[in-house]
C-alpha cells in the first residue's frame, strides 16, 4: 500500500491546484481591498463644489453615518452608478456625500445639472491629494463611514442595486442603531 | 460564405478528432485492426480540415471581411497585409485556432515521421494526440467561435492592438506555440508507453528527438518574445516575470529537465518513472499556462479573454487530461523496473541533480505566479509577486545548478571521481575566479551580484571548452589527426557543448546589463547634446512622417564618439488613429559590447522633448545565448541515432532495439 | 601624454559643440537628479494600481504620476525609503509591493522553493544510494 501511495502524490497536488484555480475563476484580480477598512477615515477639509468660499470638513461629520462617494465627470462608470445614487438620495436613511476627484467645477456641475444631484454636499479634490489619502485607485469608489469616523466598508467600482441591498443597506442599519 | 466553410470544417475536424481519439484506442484494446487502422487517416483528415479552417479565417482577415465579429474586432482595412494575416492570433478565439492548428501540425508530423515505432504504440500515440485535440476543438466550438457573424457588418474594423503591430507578432506566437504545444508529443509518448506497459530504452530514444525539437522552438519563442518586449515597450526591459511569460518559462524549465533525464533513461534504462512524470508535467504546465492566460485568473497584460465560462471549460479539460494522465501514472508506474545500476557520483547522478535544481526552479516560478491567487482564494489579502521576488529566489536556486553544470559533462558515466573532476577543472576555476574579480573592475564597480554572475558565466563557458579540449586530446592520443578527430566527435556532443556555451553567454549578458546599464531621463532642446560615457547624443529635432496606418513623429539623434559619428538613431512616437493610442518606438544601435537605446517621451514646449537614453552593455548576449542553446538542440537532433527522416537509420535502430530486447 | 589627449578631446568636443548654433547640454528632467535616481530605484519595486502590470516607475497612468509627485514631496521632506513605502502600504495595502514582505502568510512563498530543493536533493541522494546498491561499479568511458 505504502509503496504505491507515493505515486498518487502528483495527482493529489494537482487536485489541490485545481481547487485554487476554480476558486480563482470567481475572484477579481483587479480588485484591491483597502487596508483602510476598520481604520479612522483620513481627516480633510476641501472647498465645496459650486459654493464658493465654503469648505467641507470631514471632522464635522463625527456622530453621523454617511457614504463618501468618489466620482468625476470624466468617469464613465460613474454615470452607470448615478441612477442608483439618485434612488438612494430619495430615502432619508442614507446620507451620501461626494468627493469630486481630479475634476473641474464647471464640468462636474454640468453633469449634476443634466442628471440630478444625489449628494448632500460635494467636496472637491482637484489635484487628487485626498484621493491618495483614501487609497483611491479607480473611480467610482464609495466608503461607508460610521459615527466614530471609522471606514467600515469600501466599494470599488459602481454600486449596483444588488450591492446596495445586500451589503450597504444592512451595514447602514447596523451602524445607525 | 468563406467563414461558414471555415466553421463547418472546424466542426468536421472536431468529429475526426473524436474518431482519432477514441476508436483506435478501443481497436488496440480489443485487437480490432479495422478500428486501430483509423488512427492515421483520421489524424490526417483532421489536419486537413483544421488547415481549411485556418485558411478560411485568415482569408477573412485578408479580404477585410468585417461581417465576421472576430475580424472586425482585431483588424482594420488600413492595417498592412502582414499584420492583417498575423492578426489571426491577435485575440482569444484566433489564438485558440493557432493552438489547435499547431497541434494538428505536430500530429501530422508524427504520422509522417514516427514510422519506425511498433504499430500498437504508434496507434496509441496518435490516438492520445487526438484526445488532446478533442478538448481544444470543443472549447473553440462551444465557447470561442471565431467565425461568429456581425450583423450588420462593421464599416471598418477596430484594429489590431498597436502594441502588436510589429514584426515580432508575425513570428513570436507561432514559434512559441510550436514549442509549448510540441510537448504534447512527449506527453502522448508517455501516455502511450504507460498504456502499452513499455517504459524502456526504446521509448526514451523515440521521445528524445521530439522533445528536443519542441524545446528548440520554445527556446526561440521565448527569446523572440523577450527581444520584442525589449524594443517595443520603450524602456528596454527584456523580462518582467509577468504571468504569461512565466507560463511559457515553466514548461521550458521542466522541458530542459526532461531532455536531461531522457539521457539517463536512454543510457541506463533507469529513472523511467521520473522521466515519464516529467513528460506529463512539461505538457501539463503548457496547458496550465494556457489556462492562466485564457481564463484571466491572474492579472496580466495579455489576458484578453476574461470569461468565467471559458475558464471553467478549460479547467474541466485540465482535470480530464492532466488528472487522467496522473491517474494512469499512479496506476502503471509502480510496476516499472529500476534499470541498470550506477554510482552515487556519476554522470547519471549529475544529470538527475540538474533535474532537482530545474524542477525546484520551476517550482519557484509556479509558486510565485500562483501565490497571489492562493492568498486571495484563502481570503488572506492581496499581494503582488514581482521581479524582486523572482530575481532573489529563482537566481538563488539556479546558481548551484549552474555550478554543477560545469562538473556534470566531465563526469564519467556509471562511476565518476570528484577529485579527478576537480583536478581537471582547476584551470577553469582559476579563470573564473580571476574574471569574477577583473571583469567587474573593468566595467566600473564590483558588487557581489556581478562577481557571482561573471564567475558562473565564465565557469560554464570555460568548463565547456575544457571538456572539448579533453575530448580531442583523448582522441589525439589514439590517432593524431586533429581535423579527423574534430570531425569524428558525434554531433550530439557538439550540440550539448553549444547549448551549454549558450547558457554561459546568456548569464554574462544578464549579469553585465543588470549591473552596468545606465539610464538618463533628459529634457532636450534641438541641438542639445547629452553625454553617456564617452558618447555624445545630439538631438537634431523631429519631423512628422506618415506611416501606412499611423502618424509618426520621428526624432533624430546623432551619436558621436571622439568627434566621429558612430550611429544615427531615429526613435518614433506613433499615433494610431483607429484606437487613438500612442506607441513609443525606441531606436537601438545594437552592438557586441553595448546597445545604445533612445526613446522619445513627451513633447515639451518649443520643440523640446523628454528623452530617455540608455546604454545597455552586453544585452545582445542574452539573445545570442538563447540562439546558441537552440542551435545546440538542432545539432543534437542531427545525431545519427535520431535521424528520424532517414529510413535506413530508423531500420538499424529498430534492429538494434529488437536485438536489445531479445 | 594622457593629459595631452584629454585636452585634444576637449578641444574637439568644443569645436563640435560650437558648430551648431544653439547647442547646449541636455538637462535632466527632474530638478534634483539624486532624488530622481532614488525615486527610480524605489518605484521600480512598486506596482502601479491602475495598469496593474507595470511598475510605478514605468507607468504613465495619471495616478502613477500623482504618486510619483507625492513620493518626490515626501523625499524632499526627508522621509526615508521605508517611510515612503509605509506611506503607500498604509493606503493601498501590500498589493503595491512587488517584493512581498516575509511573514507567516508568505513563508511558503519565500522558503517553499528552497525546501523543495533540499527535499528533492535528499530524496535523490537516498534513491541513488539504494539504486547503486553495494556492488562495485566500473566507470564507463564517454
Amino acid at each position: 500500500m505504502k509503496a504505491t501511495a507515493k505515486f498518487l502524490i502528483p495527482l493529489a497536488l494537482f487536485f489541490v491546484a485545481v481547487g485554487f484555480l476554480f476558486k480563482g475563476l470567481y475572484l477579481d484580480p483587479h480588485e484591491v481591498p483597502s487596508p483602510l477598512v476598520g481604520k479612522p477615515a483620513p481627516v480633510f477639509s476641501a472647498p465645496i463644489l459650486s459654493d464658493a468660499g465654503k469648505t467641507f470638513n470631514s471632522a464635522d461629520m463625527r456622530g453621523k453615518v454617511y457614504l463618501l462617494n468618489v466620482w468625476a465627470s470624466w468617469c464613465g462608470a460613474c454615470r452607470d452608478e448615478h441612477p442608483v445614487l439618485m434612488e438612494m438620495a430619495k430615502s432619508d436613511q442614507i446620507a451620501t456625500y461626494g468627493l469630486d476627484y481630479k475634476d473641474t467645477d464647471q464640468e462636474a456641475q454640468a453633469v449634476l445639472d443634466a442628471n440630478g444631484n444625489p449628494y448632500k454636499a460635494i467636496a472637491t479634490d482637484a489635484n487628487g491629494k485626498i484621493g491618495i489619502d483614501y487609497g483611491v485607485y479607480g473611480v467610482p469608489e464609495t466608503y461607508v463611514i460610521d459615527k466614530a469616523g471609522v471606514i467600515r466598508y469600501k466599494q470599488i467600482g459602481p454600486i449596483t442595486d444588488e450591492i446596495l441591498l445586500t451589503k450597504i443597506v444592512p451595514l447602514l442599519k447596523e451602524l445607525q442603531r | 460564405m468563406i467563414p461558414e466553410i471555415g466553421q463547418f470544417s472546424l466542426i468536421l475536424a472536431f468529429c475526426f478528432a473524436i474518431v482519432q481519439g477514441t476508436l483506435p484506442l478501443i481497436g488496440v484494446w480489443k485487437n480490432n485492426a479495422a478500428l486501430s487502422n483509423l488512427a492515421v487517416p483520421a489524424a490526417r483528415t483532421q489536419f486537413a480540415f483544421i488547415a481549411i479552417t485556418f485558411i478560411c479565417l485568415d482569408y477573412s482577415f485578408f479580404a477585410n471581411d468585417f461581417s465576421v465579429l472576430y475580424v472586425a474586432s482585431n483588424s482594420n482595412s488600413h492595417l498592412p497585409l502582414a499584420y492583417r494575416l498575423a492578426a489571426l492570433w491577435g485575440g482569444h478565439e484566433g489564438s485558440m485556432i493557432l493552438w489547435v492548428s499547431i497541434l494538428a501540425l505536430w500530429t501530422m508530423a508524427v504520422t509522417l515521421f514516427a514510422k519506425s515505432l511498433p504499430e500498437t504504440f504508434r496507434i496509441r500515440l496518435i490516438s492520445v494526440m487526438g484526445m488532446v485535440s478533442i478538448g481544444f476543438l470543443a472549447f473553440i466550438i462551444f465557447t470561442s467561435n471565431p467565425f461568429e457573424r456581425l450583423i450588420p457588418a462593421a464599416l471598418d474594423g477596430r484594429d489590431l492592438n498597436p502594441l502588436l503591430q510589429d514584426p515580432g507578432m508575425v513570428f513570436h506566437p507561432p514559434v512559441l506555440y510550436m514549442g509549448y504545444v510540441g510537448f504534447s508529443v512527449a506527453f502522448a509518448f508517455a501516455i502511450a508507453a504507460l498504456l502499452d506497459g513499455r517504459l524502456d530504452i526504446a521509448w526514451a530514444r523515440w521521445t528524445r528527438p521530439w522533445t528536443t525539437v519542441a524545446w528548440v522552438f520554445l527556446t526561440l519563442g521565448i527569446a523572440f518574445g523577450s527581444k520584442w518586449a525589449y524594443y517595443e515597450l520603450g524602456w528596454g526591459g527584456w523580462w518582467f516575470w509577468d504571468a504569461v511569460e512565466n507560463a511559457s518559462f515553466m514548461p521550458w524549465l521542466v522541458g530542459t529537465a526532461l531532455i536531461h533525464s531522457l539521457a539517463v533513461t536512454e543510457k541506463r534504462d533507469a529513472f523511467k518513472v521520473w522521466t515519464v512524470l516529467l513528460s506529463i508535467c512539461a505538457f501539463s504546465l503548457s496547458l496550465l499556462g494556457t489556462f492562466l492566460v485564457r481564463s484571466g485568473v491572474l492579472t496580466s497584460v495579455h489576458a484578453f479573454a476574461t470569461d468565467p465560462r471559458r475558464g471553467v471549460f478549460i479547467l474541466l479539460y485540465l482535470v480530464v487530461v492532466i488528472g487522467g494522465a496522473l491517474l494512469l501514472f499512479a496506476w502503471r508506474a509502480p510496476k516499472v523496473g529500476l534499470g541498470e545500476k550506477f554510482d552515487v557520483v556519476s554522470r547519471e547522478s549529475m544529470l538527475l541533480t540538474n533535474n532537482v535544481v530545474l524542477v525546484a526552479a520551476a517550482g519557484s516560478v509556479l509558486l510565485g505566479t500562483m501565490y497571489p491567487l492562493l492568498m486571495d482564494a484563502l481570503g488572506a489579502g492581496k499581494i503582488s509577486v514581482g521581479p524582486p521576488y523572482f530575481d532573489a529566489v529563482f537566481v538563488a536556486i539556479m546558481a548551484p545548478g549552474l555550478f554543477l553544470m560545469g562538473l556534470g559533462p566531465l563526469a564519467k558515466w556509471k562511476k565518476a571521481s570528484l577529485p579527478e573532476i576537480s583536478l581537471r577543472l582547476r584551470v577553469a576555476a582559476v579563470i573564473s575566479v580571476v574574471s569574477a574579480l577583473l571583469v567587474p573592475l573593468i566595467m566600473g564597480k564590483l558588487t557581489l551580484m556581478t562577481a557571482v554572475g561573471v564567475f558562473l558565466g565564465i565557469w560554464v563557458i570555460s568548463t565547456s571548452l575544457i571538456l572539448l579540449r579533453n575530448r580531442i586530446k583523448t582522441r589525439q592520443a589514439a590517432t593524431p589527426n586533429l581535423l579527423e578527430n574534430i570531425k569524428g566527435i558525434p554531433l550530439a556532443f557538439y550540440g550539448m557543448l553549444l547549448a551549454h556555451l549558450g547558457i554561459g553567454v546568456f548569464i554574462m549578458g544578464v549579469t553585465l546589463v543588470k549591473g552596468y546599464e545606465s539610464e538618463q531621463d533628459l529634457r532636450m532642446d534641438k541641438n542639445d547634446v547629452a553625454k553617456a560615457g564617452n558618447l555624445n547624443f545630439r538631438f537634431d529635432g523631429t519631423q512628422d512622417i506618415p506611416g501606412p496606418n499611423y502618424m509618426s513623429t520621428q526624432g533624430t539623434f546623432t551619436v558621436t564618439s571622439n568627434g566621429k559619428v558612430v550611429a544615427v538613431l531615429q526613435p518614433e512616437k506613433r499615433f494610431y488613429p483607429v484606437q487613438g493610442s500612442m506607441m513609443t518606438e525606441a531606436a537601438i544601435q545594437p552592438g557586441v559590447v553595448k546597445d545604445m537605446y533612445v526613446s522619445l517621451g513627451e513633447p515639451l514646449e518649443n520643440g523640446a522633448w523628454s528623452v530617455r537614453i540608455y546604454i545597455k552593455p552586453f544585452v545582445q548576449w542574452i539573445w545570442a545565448g538563447a540562439i546558441l542553446m537552440a542551435l545546440g538542440g538542432v545539432l543534437a537532433l542531427t545525431d545519427k541515432r535520431y535521424r528520424i527522416l532517414n529510413k535506413k537509420a530508423a531500420k538499424e535502430a529498430q534492429e538494434a532495439l529488437e536485438a536489445f530486447e531479445a | 601624454m594622457k593629459k595631452l589627449l584629454i585636452i585634444l578631446l576637449l578641444i574637439a568636443n568644443f569645436v563640435l559643440a560650437s558648430s551648431s548654433a544653439f547647442a547646449g547640454e541636455a538637462k535632466p528632467l527632474g530638478d534634483d537628479p539624486v532624488l530622481e535616481a532614488r525615486l527610480k530605484t524605489l518605484s521600480q519595486d512598486l506596482r502601479c494600481l491602475v495598469c496593474q502590470n507595470t511598475t510605478l516607475a514605468d507607468s504613465s497612468a495619471p495616478l502613477a504620476e500623482d504618486l510619483r509627485q507625492e513620493i518626490r514631496k515626501l523625499m524632499r521632506e526627508g522621509k526615508s525609503d521605508k517611510e515612503v513605502v509605509d506611506y503607500l502600504v498604509a493606503r493601498y495595502g501590500d498589493f503595491v509591493l512587488y517584493k512581498p514582505p516575509v511573514n507567516n502568510e508568505t513563508a511558503l512563498l519565500w522558503f517553499g522553493p528552497f525546501m523543495l530543493l533540499i527535499i528533492g536533493g535528499f530524496v535523490l541522494f537516498r534513491v541513488l544510494k539504494k539504486h547503486a546498491g553495494s556492488e562495485d561499479i566500473q566507470a564507463e568511458d564517454v
